[in-house]
């Protein structure tokens, strides 16, 4: 493997980037391939909840949803897991037995990211040992932006050996780190220290997810994929509450990385409030009719 | 050498903003073999874009105050005052005599204002207090219904239009509404009006184009909860009638005509568009056991 120096990684062509985007957006997809496409966009969703509000019973609602997206279709998959806070893992875990929809938990002082690194990994040690099958860690944007890359990287390294099988995925928090440049550094950091996931963002900043943002990290991924032979996923989240803006995404995908990437063990979706619009959308599909909300469950 | 004029390319209103038709389609409304202007062909997804923004605009617009709505009704009609002359040449374009399109115009912003006054006083001619043997005090009040799509007159480009839309948006409703589709032009021209009058965006919403392409999206759209028709086509309001069932779509049929008439100038109008709330409020005493509330 070829050594990596954190402070000399790609630089990145915003103009070219914007191009390449604007392209993306001009396409459109119809009739089967959106069908498609939208089934694929439930099955990788990562239904989210994450608010200092929620309740034991908010998350039993969110976990029904997962596994029951709207029954008047029953050949319609299940999202890909349930994200939730350490303390609800137990009850997501309970709840979504035997269905097949894994159970991911925020962790390390979600969403700053602001403890030390005892406290960040009790925090993860709560949700393995309550039964997460996937843990999304923040970094450390401070250490990040005092140049700090070794702290950063070891620190992601130090919780992927603490969480034994479970998949870590390493959340960049892009709308605090600037530019692509640095959302580039970061996403090489995080992979070469052991991220099976990079996420762009908590859903708590703005910008969120962005298409450019995800670009950069595809393109990322795929030269550390070249590099190792080891396949990291992309999860992007917050700011993705239509169909349309899901299927642009799905695109780039597949453009730039490939068909292997088309499943929800390499490409999530973390949000709230996708799943009803992809929902409506195929109902619209087979029934012909513009949907309300109104027909369709709040969480 | 004369100068060669322009046609002007009218654009559709949604969400406060003027966008070409998605389509790229354009049609031409003639007055004796004259081609008047541009207007967009509006397609099934501009209906669509209009009625997402009708649904983003709802909640605000429905609980402004009542006073406030009055206010913003009679600020249209301030605007089309000062505007006056544009739309009289409009109708003469469109075969009105110049008496007549006077008249039009004054018409309508009087209309504006009619119903403005209305915004802080029909809520209270259909608010009612219901006798029950209960010890509840029992009172129902009118709510809007909330999105209507409309067909405005097709007989009528502006004054059959703006009455249409003042009765809708007076009782906290949005609407998405399809302009004559033979004359066409003051529609847009009062979309222009709308625009810079304190109408928030996306409470009213113009499209221009064929009412027979946009009649069953009208009728099926999912998030549309009331259809108003304006005209007498038998085949047309049946299918309307039968397309509003799956979503139970409040459906009012009126006329297509000139509306000059003061008639036109009716409370009723505005609780076409109004669902009835009753709520039981727990009491002290029985009604009818002297003052409980």
């Amino acid at each position: 493997m070829k050594q990596i120096n954190f402070f000399d990684t790609p630089k990145i062509d915003q103009v070219g980037i914007d191009d390449r985007i604007s392209r993306i957006t001009a396409r459109s997809i119809k009739k089967e391939a959106k069908v498609k496409g939208l089934y694929m966009i439930l099955n990788m969703i990562d239904l989210t909840t994450l608010e200092g509000a929620d309740t034991e019973d908010k998350v039993k609602h969110i976990c029904y949803k997962a596994m029951h997206l709207h029954d008047e279709y029953p050949d319609l998959p299940t999202t890909a897991a349930v994200c939730v806070y350490p303390n609800f893992v137990k009850t997501a875990v309970t709840e979504l037995k035997g269905s097949g929809v894994k159970v991911a938990s925020v962790a390390t002082a979600f969403p700053s990211g602001q403890a030390d690194t005892q406290t960040k990994l009790a925090d993860v040690k709560e949700a393995v040992d309550n039964g997460a099958d996937e843990v999304d860690m923040v970094i450390s944007r401070g250490k990040y932006h005092s140049g700090d890359y070794d702290f950063v990287f070891n620190e992601i390294a130090t919780i992927k050996a603490a969480i034994g099988k479970a998949r870590l995925k390493v959340i960049l928090e892009t709308g605090e780190l600037g530019n692509l440049d640095n959302i580039r550094r970061a996403s090489d950091i995080a992979m070469y220290a052991g991220a099976d996931f990079i996420k762009t963002s908590t859903g708590k900043i703005k910008p969120a997810a962005t298409l450019p943002v995800i670009l950069v990290m595809m393109e990322a991924v795929r030269d550390y994929y070249y590099n190792t032979g080891r396949m990291v996923g992309i999860k992007p989240a917050g700011g993705i509450s239509n169909a349309k803006l899901a299927l642009q995404y799905l695109l780039l995908l597949k453009e730039t990385l490939g068909g292997k990437w088309l499943n929800n063990t390499y490409f999530r979706f973390g949000a709230s409030s996708l799943a009803n619009d992809v929902l409506m959308q195929i109902v619209k599909q087979k029934t012909g009719n513009y949907q309300s909300k109104d027909y369709f469950s709040k969480d | 050498m004369s100068r060669i004029a322009i046609l002007k390319t009218y654009k559709i209103y949604i969400g406060g903003k003027f966008p070409r038709t998605e389509s790229g389609r354009f049609y031409q409304p003639k007055f004796d073999n004259k081609a008047l202007a541009n207007m967009c062909l509006s397609s099934r997804k501009d209906f669509r874009n209009a009625v997402v923004a009708a649904r983003k605009a709802q909640g605000g617009w429905a609980h402004k105050s009542a006073y406030n709505r009055s206010q913003i009704l009679y600020r249209i009609a301030e605007v089309l005052e000062g505007r006056k002359a544009q739309f009289v040449a409009e109708l003469a374009l469109q075969g009105s005599t110049e008496a007549l399109a006077k008249e039009e115009v004054n018409l309508s912003i009087d209309r504006l204002i009619y119903y403005a006054g209305w915004c802080d006083k029909y809520i209270q001619m259909y608010s009612t207090v219901n006798p029950v043997s209960g010890s509840y005090f029992n009172f129902s009040v009118p709510e809007p219904t909330g999105i209507v799509a409309a067909f405005a007159p097709e007989k009528s480009g502006l004054l059959g239009l703006v009455t249409q839309i003042c009765s809708i948006i007076a009782g906290g409703n949005t609407c998405v509404i399809l302009a004559s589709e033979s004359k066409p032009l003051c529609a847009i021209t009062f979309a222009e009006v709308l625009a810079t009058s304190d109408v928030p965006g996306g409470v009213i919403n113009i499209l221009t184009g064929n009412r027979a392409e946009l009649l069953t999206h009208f009728g099926s759209h999912m998030d549309v909860n009331a259809v108003l028709y304006c005209g007498a086509d038998k085949n047309d309001i049946k299918t309307l009638q039968e397309l509003a069932v799956e979503s139970m779509k409040r459906t009012r049929i009126r006329e297509d005509g000139d509306y000059f008439d003061a008639k036109h100038e009716n409370p009723y109008y505005i609780f076409d568009f109004q669902e009835t709330k009753t709520t039981w409020h727990p009491i002290e005493q029985i009604a009818g056991a002297g003052s409980g509330y």
